[in-house]
């Protein structure tokens, strides 16, 4: 193998070690950090230049290098030379294909910066993973395969760093040593990029020529670039101005992560700051509260700090006793976070079941979690070619634009002043999984401009007139289960109690309030979600509501339920096997489906999800609707 | 201790910018976690991270216990320091040892890959189970290992105890999904993006109590199977023809000791150390006998539950 590059700025670190270690560490001791993102497709040489920047800044030990080699001769595809991206292409799955699927990180450090590279696929399917491995990058490094020029995944990754918020990117030129080093060919590249660049917002951006397998302009100046009038890649990650300083200079804010209780006399609030400075005696707002203090101290094992600053983890204290708890956000209290529940927002889908608009996800955002539904997208962003395309909803790595809403209001910064108040992710909640990353572009209505009308009349006065507990007997099962009749004999039963109740049906449901909805998955949503609302409004009025809908997700019997007080939901599983509820068949309606003459069909061509743990569940192949009435009446009015 | 200190507007250190990056982690585990454990195996890493702990929630003792997966084969200056960091911290150390391996005597010297299947991968099993432990710490770093570089920060084994490498969830920002279904536990590595150099120049700088071990002293050792082995105590089969000779020793990785080679050194203070280890030509982990097995074979052995 050639290397063409030398190694002198390693030499000299090795000088300075032997010669004298405690001015190595003390230099080592005040290096900044670096996190940059290599972006590029397996051909464009990404996983040999990281392997290059590790070699050649001497991160590679003798026993790697010896595993290298070897393996460089077995699986390699340089030949009889050392094949660097053995180094970085870590899992057995990765070699055997030999592409890059992961996001993975690696360490080197320079004289001047400690560096930590994320190394992502560059395949479309993986998008996904290079939004993960973006979203904690300083800088962008996209290569460019000089034998082909600006290509669509140029224009993809370039898109994506621009997306998730990179400043500084650097437009890699590689395998220059596959061209001749032709500096017109060169050019034209650039001047290429720079068209498209100018047209997605990337206002500034720094080209080299370079080889990573070569090494040319890695670490020197390449003597096959005489043209070149740059600074070679190390230098200008070493060089790159960093934005921490940035960061404090913006108001104060720290989302609260835990609160600090050892005992009575001592209460603090955890956290990172994520902007600004804090000293004790400023005046804080805890939002979304609104509430207000002063800062006593800012506590740490070492002793009380006189100011702390973004990017630390601290504890603070208020001068009052006021509310505050995980999720809240710190503010300087004159220039305090927005606070809303409606934004518009950029969303990354990131699992295979795609986006269902309306239906309730976990957004966590800073140290809060709600629950937040989005909306139809308002359009999708073709990410080849930067269009906008209508969309219904989002699939596995398409990045939309949509408006959402959260459960709550919460404090909140456009993704654009603060990653860490306008950056989420969405959880699927049954399969916990992350689903989605997004960025807050803005709100929708400031929620400060909305005030809950203040009512003279409480839900507990109007449930105490009937002197009853408000309730929502929430009964769900297959189309044919004997929801509706036994739903009305338990509305009868609780009438000769002089109970006050209402029964909402599926049907009555469908004929006014709902007549709008269709029977998509999206509709059957929003029809539970509005049947929610209803009965949440007449728990309100102190009424016991029974519902008798199929309401076959989970999800949307969640959603049900947590918009209730605690305890006021109550689910009801009438549990009939398919084979009963299609014999008994009442309205004909299973031999439709199977005919294929009625399309989404629960229990035929659409899942029904059994309630997990439901407060009632009622064996129809056990008890008789009359049995079963009196059983939830047992449990209700014990 | 002491803490470092920003000025105004100051640059952070990147070591400034891991300790914040570690202790929030931390702190999000705690107040997401129903159960959650550190994982103490006394070594240098687990050192670094119990400090942390203990900045991360002060006033507050580390709100956790500790977690010691003991083989009965660890240095018997690990037990010491164990001990002492315990008392010292406040906090509660639990030692599990599986009852399975100390019933049939799984020792080093027999039993080969099994000893340590059978007491730390089984035994860090069971003893999660057994506590009911949903999040556990660990001190591994993405820069040890091949397989270790794409590990995320949160790290979710199924029910029992598998990791799927192609199936992470995505971690952004530094927003962590730390949900799981019941059953479900997640390995929490909060000095991830640490390095060697970057581990041993916090202990440095916090004066943070380490194993002696580390620092080079007259041992007595024997060679074998090209490691040099320490003769920790009297369990240690000699093989006919060994005799131990006192060698000036030191160790750059703890485990069992007679799996674990020593390095001829004569770096007695932590920057002679640090020395050394910057201007070897050797990885860290070329002293644990399990890594030589075969390519990707951490890759396995995590996928089995290897920590």
């Amino acid at each position: 193998m050639s290397v063409t590059t030398t190694q002198e700025s390693s030499y000299q670190a090795d000088a300075l070690i032997a010669a004298d270690i405690d001015a190595y560490l003390l230099q080592h001791q005040h290096k900044s950090l670096l996190r940059f993102i290599t972006c590029g497709s397996v051909d464009d040489g990404k996983s040999t230049l990281i392997g290059r920047l590790l070699y050649d800044s001497k991160m590679i030990f003798e026993d790697q290098l010896a595993a290298l080699e070897a393996d460089s001769k077995r699986a390699g595809t340089q030949g009889q030379n050392i094949d660097f991206a053995l180094l970085v292409d870590g899992l057995a799955a990765e070699r055997e294909q030999g592409i890059t699927i992961d996001v993975a990180y690696r360490f080197f450090a320079t004289e001047k910066r400690k560096f930590i590279v994320a190394d992502t696929p560059g395949h479309e399917q993986y998008t996904r993973n290079m939004v993960t491995g973006a979203s904690t990058a300083d800088l962008a490094v996209i290569l460019i395969d000089a034998r082909k020029g600006v290509l669509t995944q140029t224009r993809r990754h370039s898109y994506l760093a621009h997306l998730i918020g990179i400043r500084h990117i650097v437009l890699a030129v590689n395998k220059m040593d596959l061209i001749g080093y032709d500096q017109e060919k060169y050019n034209a590249i650039v001047a290429d990029y720079t068209k498209f660049a100018a047209s997605i917002g990337i206002n500034s951006f720094t080209p080299m020529p370079i080889s990573g397998f070569m090494g040319d302009n890695i670490t020197t100046k390449s003597e096959n670039t005489p043209w070149y009038d740059g600074v070679p890649l190390i230098a200008q990650l070493e060089t790159v101005e960093l934005d921490v300083t940035a960061d404090q200079q913006k108001p104060f804010r720290m989302p609260v992560q835990w609160v600090n209780r050892p005992n009575l006399d001592f209460r603090g609030f955890s956290g990172l700051i994520s902007s600004g400075t804090v000293r004790p005696g400023d005046t804080i707002r805890v939002l979304p509260s609104g509430k207000t203090s002063t800062i006593t101290r800012i506590v740490t094992i070492g002793g009380d700090l006189e100011q702390a600053v973004a990017g630390q983890s601290v504890t603070l204290c208020f001068a009052d006793e006021i509310d505050c708890s995980r999720g809240d956000v710190i503010c300087i209290a004159d220039a305090p976070a927005e606070v809303a529940d409606q934004f518009e927002a950029v969303i990354v889908w990131m699992a295979d079941e795609a986006l269902i608009p309306g239906r309730p996800y976990w957004l966590k955002l800073g140290t809060q979690t709600v629950t937040a539904t989005v909306q139809a997208p308002k359009y999708q962003v073709n990410v080849n070619t930067m269009e906008h395309m209508a969309a219904k909803t989002l699939e596995l790595n398409a990045i939309g634009v949509a408006n959402l809403a959260t459960d709550r209001p919460i404090p909140f910064e456009p993704y654009a002043t603060s990653h860490t108040l306008g950056g989420f992710i969405l959880i699927d909640k049954i399969t916990n999984a992350t689903v989605a990353a997004g960025m807050l572009h803005f709100a929708l209505r400031r929620s400060q401009n909305v005030h809950w009308q203040a009512l003279d009349i409480s839900r507990e006065t109007h449930a105490g007139l009937k002197n009853q507990k408000p309730a929502v007997l929430w009964f769900t099962g297959l189309s044919g289960a004997g929801k509706s009749t036994i739903a009305n004999l338990v509305e009868k039963k609780l009438v000769r109690m002089n109970r006050h109740t209402f029964l909402l049906d599926g049907d009555n449901v469908r004929h006014g309030l709902n007549k709008d909805l269709g029977f998509t998955e999206a509709d059957r949503i929003e029809n539970i979600r509005r049947v929610g609302e209803v009965a949440k409004l007449m728990t309100d009025a102190g009424l016991i509501v029974i519902t008798a809908f199929i309401s076959p997700f989970r999800a949307e019997r969640q959603m049900v339920r947590e918009m209730m007080a605690g305890g006021e939901f109550i689910e009801i599983h009438i549990d009939t096997p398919l084979a009963d509820a299609e014999a008994r068949d009442v309205k004909g309606l299973y031999k439709k489906a199977r005919s294929g003459a009625l399309k989404n069909f629960t229990g035929i061509d659409s899942p029904y999800e059994p309630p997990q743990t439901p407060e009632i569940r009622i064996d129809t192949t056990k008890l008789t609707p009359e049995e079963a009435a009196d059983l939830i009446i047992e449990r209700l009015i014990p | 201790m002491t803490t470092p200190t920003a000025s105004p507007t100051s640059q952070l250190t990147h070591l400034q910018r891991l300790e914040a990056e570690s202790i929030h982690i931390m702190r999000e585990v705690v107040a997401e976690a129903e159960k959650p454990v550190m994982l103490y195996s006394v070594g240098k890493d687990s050192a670094v991270m119990l400090h942390l702990a203990r900045k991360a929630f002060y006033p507050s003792p580390p709100p956790f216990p500790l977690l010691h997966v003991d083989t009965t084969w660890k240095f018997k200056a690990m037990y010491e320091l164990r001990d002492r960091m315990a008392r010292e911290s406040g906090m509660e150390l639990l030692v599990y040892q599986n009852p399975e391996a100390t019933a049939r005597g799984i020792n080093p010297f027999d039993h080969g890959g099994l000893h340590t299947d059978m007491w730390k991968t089984e035994g860090l099993k069971q003893a999660l189970d057994k506590y009911g432990f949903d999040a556990a710490f660990g001190g591994a770093r993405r820069d040890e290992e091949k397989s270790r570089a794409k590990e995320r920060i949160f790290s979710f084994r199924s029910a029992n105890h598998r990791w799927d490498p192609k199936n992470q969830r995505p971690e952004l920002w530094n927003l962590y999904n730390a949900r799981k279904a019941k059953g479900e536990s997640i390995r929490v590595f909060p000095i991830s993006n640490w390095t060697e150099l970057d581990i041993w120049q916090y202990i440095h700088l916090e004066n943070i109590p380490i194993v002696p071990l580390y620092f080079a002293a007259k041992r007595p050792v024997v060679q074998r199977d090209g490691l040099t082995i320490m003769v920790d105590d009297e369990r240690f089969r000699l093989r006919p023809g060994e005799v131990p000779e006192m060698k000036s020793v030191r160790f750059r990785t703890l485990g069992c000791y007679p799996l674990t080679g020593a390095v001829e050194s004569e770096a007695a203070t932590l920057p002679q150390v640090i020395q050394e280890m910057l201007l070897t030509t050797t990885s860290e982990r070329q002293g644990r006998a399990i890594d030589h097995d075969q390519a990707a074979s951490m890759e396995k052995k995590k996928q089995e539950g290897y920590f």
